[in-house]
C-alpha cells in the first residue's frame, strides 16, 4: 500500500532553496532596478502585474471547481458522465495550454461564441489546469489505505460519510502540495494570454520592449515580479498546508 | 474452565454453513461448517495461507462469500430471507448484521486525523444517533477501562502501537458489539508492547459475555485465554479442540508440523 | 468564412502543416536532449561539495521553475542581442526551452541519485574508488533506469510547450496554424488540426510511458 507521503518531506532543504531564491532576488532585483531606472516602465508593468493577478485567481477558481466536478464523475458518476469526466481530462491533458487557448478565442467565435480575451484566457487555463487537478484528486483520494475504508466498514459507517468524515479529510492534506504546484503552473501560464491580446504582465513587458528596447532590464523586472508571484503562492500553500497537517503529520504515519 | 462447544440445544452466536470463498483459482475457504456459542472465546491459528484471516474479514462482510451461509444469532448475515428462499443480503441488511460485530485490525487502521476520543465517537454519533455528550461519555469510559484516561485528545500519530490497538480496541466497543473480532492485533507491534493489549483483551474476556473470535500467532495466549483453538489449514479447520487436547495432544500431523515449527521459531 | 468544418481546405493545408509537425518533432527532441544536459549538471551542482555551489544551483532551479517559460524565451531572443549574441528564433528558444525543462530534469535526477542506497557509495568507498568513477560506473547507471517514466513525462510537457516558439515566430506547427487562419480567416481547421496532432502523440506518448513503467516495475521487482 504506498504510504501516503505529502509535503513535509521534503520541507527542509525546499525552504534552504526558498530562502536562497528570495535573497538572490532580492540582490537582483536591487541591481537590475538602480540601473534599469525603473521609474520609467515600473507604473505599467505593475498595471499588468494586476491583470495577471486577475487571471491567475479567476483560473484557479475554476480549475478548482472543474476539478473537483470532474473528479466526482470519474469516482461515483454514472458512466456516460465518467466517460464525459474521462474525456474532459484526457482531452485538457492531451493538448496543448496554448492550443487550447487559440481554440477558445479564436475558433469558438466562428462557430457563434465570442469570448473576450479576459474570459477565454480564464476558461481556457482554468480548464487546463482543472484537468491534471483532477488527477492530484484522485491519486490523494485513492491513496488513503483501504485499512480506513475497512475500518469505517467495520464501524457501519455509510459510504458517503466515510467519504465525508474519514478519506476526504485526509487526502485534502495529501492535495495540497501538488495543488501548490499547480497554481505555481497556471500563474506561469498566465503569460500566454499576452498572445490574445489581453495586457497582462507579459504583454505590458513585449510593449515596454518595442517602444523602450531596454530589454535586459525589462525582462529581467518582469522576470523578478512573477518570481515574487509564485514565491507568494508557495508561502500561502505551506502555511495552508501546515494548519491542515498540524495534527495528521506530526508522526511518520499512523493508519 | 474448558466449557464445551456450542451444545446443540441452543442457537449458536456465530455459524459457517458450508462457507467457500475464492480468489480467482485459489481458495481459501472451502466449505467452511464453526459453529461459535454465545460467550466463547475461539482461537484461529494456521499457517500463512489457510484463510484464518478471512474467516474474520466475511464475517465482517469486507469480503463477499462465494457459496454457503453465515448465521449471526439464527439470523443469516450474508443472505436475507424473501418469499420461501435466501437471497443475497442489501446494503441495509448488511449494515444491520454488521451492527452486532466489532473488529479490530492488525493495522489499527485508526482515523489519523481524529483524537483518540474522536476515533470511538465518530460511529456511536453518526451511525447510533448518540448525542455529542452521551457519545463522548460512552468514548470516555471505554479509554479509560483500556487504560488511556489520559490520552482521549491525543492522534493516533502521538501514542505507541500498543496505545493505537488500545484504542482501535474501544472504538468497536463503543458500538456494543455481541461479537468481537481480533485480526492478528499484536502482529505489528514490538514485542514489548504486545502484553498491553493482550491484558486488555484478557480483561474484556474475564468482565464481559462477549463472543470473541481471534485469529493469533501468539501461542501462549491462545492457550491460556480461549475457550477452543481451531487450527486450519487450506481453508478447513484441520483440527479443533480445547486448548490442552490441541496443544498438548495434537492428533493432525499438519498440526503437529505447525506447532513444532512455531515453537522452534520461539 | 465558414462556420463548418471545411474537408477541402483540410486537404489543402494538411501538407503545410505536415512540414510544420516535423519542425515542432525537432524542437522537441532537440530541447529535450538539451534539457537531459542541463538537468543532469544542475543536479551534480546541487550535490556538489561547496556550499557556494550548492546552494546557487538551488536557487538557479527555483528562480527558472518558478517563472514563466515565454518570458525566459523572450529575455533570450530579445536579451542575448545586447550582450552581442545575436541568436536566430530557433536557436534562443532550445536554449530557452533546455534551461527550463532542465531546472525540472534537474530535480528528477536528483530524486534518483538520492534512492540509490548510502550502502553503494560506502561499497565504492571501501574499494577505494574515487568519487568520479563512483558516481559514473556506479550511482548514475543504478540512479537512470527508474527515472525514465518521470523524464518522459516531462518530454510530453516540453512537446506540449513547443508552440510558445510562435510567439518569437518560429514556423513550428501554431504558428503555421495562425498564419493558415489568418490568410483564410478560416481558424477552425488549422487550430482544431493542432489540437488532434498534440493530442494523439501526448497519448501514444502516455500509453508508451506506462509501457515502459510496468517493464521496469517487473524488471525491479527480482532485484529486490
Amino acid at each position: 500500500m504506498p504510504a501516503n507521503r505529502t509535503g513535509p518531506t521534503g520541507s527542509s532543504p525546499a525552504a534552504g532553496a526558498l530562502a536562497a531564491v528570495a535573497i538572490l532576488g532580492f540582490a537582483g532585483g536591487l541591481l537590475v532596478s538602480s540601473f534599469a531606472g525603473f521609474r520609467d516602465f515600473l507604473p505599467e508593468l505593475l498595471r499588468g502585474a494586476a491583470t495577471t493577478v486577475q487571471v491567475a485567481a479567476g483560473g484557479s477558481l475554476v480549475a478548482v471547481v472543474a476539478a473537483l466536478l470532474a473528479t466526482t464523475a470519474r469516482l461515483y458518476a454514472p458512466l456516460p458522465l465518467r466517460w464525459l469526466a474521462v474525456a474532459y481530462v484526457e482531452l485538457f491533458r492531451g493538448t496543448s495550454a496554448l492550443v487550447q487557448l487559440f481554440w477558445l478565442f479564436f475558433v469558438l467565435p466562428m462557430l457563434g461564441i465570442s469570448l473576450s480575451p479576459m474570459t477565454a484566457g480564464i476558461a481556457a487555463l482554468g480548464l487546463n489546469i482543472g484537468a491534471y487537478g483532477s488527477e492530484v484528486m484522485r491519486g490523494a483520494i485513492e491513496a488513503v489505505p483501504r485499512g480506513q475504508w475497512e475500518a469505517a466498514s467495520a464501524l457501519n459507517l455509510g459510504r458517503f460519510r466515510t467519504l465525508r468524515r474519514i478519506v476526504l479529510p485526509q487526502a485534502f492534506v495529501a492535495m495540497i502540495p501538488p495543488w501548490g504546484n499547480l497554481f505555481i503552473e497556471l500563474l506561469k501560464a498566465t503569460s500566454l494570454v499576452s498572445l490574445i491580446t489581453l495586457s497582462d504582465l507579459a504583454f505590458k513587458a513585449q510593449q515596454l520592449n518595442q517602444t523602450t528596447l531596454r530589454t535586459v532590464e525589462i525582462f529581467g523586472i518582469v522576470l523578478l515580479i512573477y518570481l515574487a508571484l509564485s514565491l507568494l503562492v508557495t508561502l500561502a500553500m505551506r502555511a495552508l498546508e501546515r494548519r491542515a497537517g498540524r495534527r495528521l503529520l506530526r508522526g511518520k504515519e499512523a493508519r | 474452565m474448558n466449557e464445551s462447544p456450542a451444545s446443540s440445544s441452543e442457537t449458536p452466536m456465530v455459524r459457517f454453513e458450508r462457507v467457500s470463498k475464492r480468489y480467482g483459482a485459489l481458495t481459501v475457504l472451502d466449505q467452511l461448517d464453526l459453529d461459535v456459542a454465545s460467550g466463547e472465546k475461539v482461537a484461529i491459528i494456521g499457517p500463512s495461507g489457510s484463510g484464518k484471516t478471512t474467516v474474520l474479514r466475511v464475517l465482517m462482510a469486507l469480503e463477499r462469500i462465494d457459496d454457503g451461509v453465515i448465521h449471526i444469532d439464527g439470523e443469516p448475515l450474508t443472505h436475507m430471507p424473501q418469499g420461501d428462499g435466501l437471497v443475497p443480503a442489501d446494503a441495509r441488511h448488511l449494515r444491520k448484521m454488521r451492527s452486532h460485530i466489532g473488529m479490530v485490525f492488525q493495522h489499527f487502521n485508526l482515523f489519523p486525523h481524529m483524537s483518540a476520543v474522536q476515533n470511538c465517537m465518530e460511529a456511536p454519533m453518526s451511525v447510533l444517533g448518540l448525542g455529542k455528550e452521551e457519545a463522548h461519555t460512552r468514548a470516555a469510559e471505554l479509554l479509560t477501562m483500556v487504560g488511556l484516561a489520559d490520552k482521549l485528545d491525543h492522534h493516533p500519530a502521538q501514542l505507541s502501537g500498543g496505545q493505537q490497538q488500545r484504542v482501535a480496541i474501544a472504538r468497536a466497543l463503543a458500538m456494543r458489539p455481541r461479537v468481537m473480532l481480533f485480526d492478528e492485533v499484536t502482529s505489528a507491534l514490538d514485542p514489548e508492547l504486545c502484553g498491553e493489549v493482550l491484558n486488555v483483551i484478557r480483561e474484556l474476556g474475564s468482565a464481559h459475555q462477549l463472543t470473541m473470535l481471534m485469529v493469533t500467532h501468539q501461542m501462549g495466549f491462545a492457550r491460556e485465554f480461549a475457550d477452543r483453538v481451531c487450527f486450519f489449514d487450506a481453508g478447513r479447520i484441520a483440527e479443533q479442540g480445547s486448548p490442552e487436547e490441541l496443544f498438548g495432544n495434537p492428533q493432525h500431523e499438519r498440526t503437529q508440523q505447525f506447532l513444532r515449527a512455531v515453537m522452534e521459531a520461539i | 468564412m465558414n462556420a463548418h468544418w471545411d474537408w477541402n481546405y483540410v486537404h489543402e493545408i494538411l501538407p503545410i502543416l505536415g512540414e510544420a509537425a516535423l519542425i515542432t518533432l525537432q524542437a522537441t527532441l532537440l530541447g529535450f536532449a538539451l534539457a537531459l544536459v542541463i538537468g543532469l549538471v544542475l543536479a551534480v551542482c546541487r550535490m556538489a561539495a561547496n556550499p557556494l555551489v550548492r546552494h546557487a544551483a538551488a536557487a538557479v532551479v527555483e528562480f527558472i521553475r518558478s517563472t514563466p517559460l515565454l518570458i525566459q524565451i523572450f529575455f533570450l531572443y530579445y536579451g542575448l542581442p545586447e550582450f552581442g549574441l545575436a541568436l536566430d528564433a530557433m536557436l534562443a528558444g532550445l536554449i530557452a526551452i533546455g534551461l527550463h525543462y532542465g531546472a525540472y530534469c534537474a530535480e528528477v535526477y536528483r530524486a534518483g541519485i538520492d534512492n540509490v542506497p548510502r550502502g553503494q557509495w560506502e561499497a565504492a568507498a571501501a574499494l577505494n574508488l574515487p568519487p568520479q568513477a563512483t558516481f559514473r560506473r556506479i550511482i548514475l547507471p543504478q540512479a537512470i533506469p527508474p527515472i525514465v517514466p518521470a523524464l518522459g513525462n516531462y518530454l510530453v510537457a516540453l512537446f506540449k510547450e513547443t508552440p510558445l516558439l510562435s510567439a518569437i515566430g518560429v514556423l513550428e506547427l501554431m504558428q503555421t496554424a495562425k498564419i493558415l487562419g489568418s490568410e483564410s480567416f478560416q481558424y477552425t481547421e488549422p487550430i482544431t488540426l493542432v489540437g488532434l496532432y498534440f493530442l494523439v502523440f501526448s497519448l501514444l506518448a502516455s500509453a508508451l510511458i506506462r509501457l515502459l513503467e510496468r517493464r521496469l516495475g517487473v524488471r525491479a521487482a527480482p532485484r529486490s
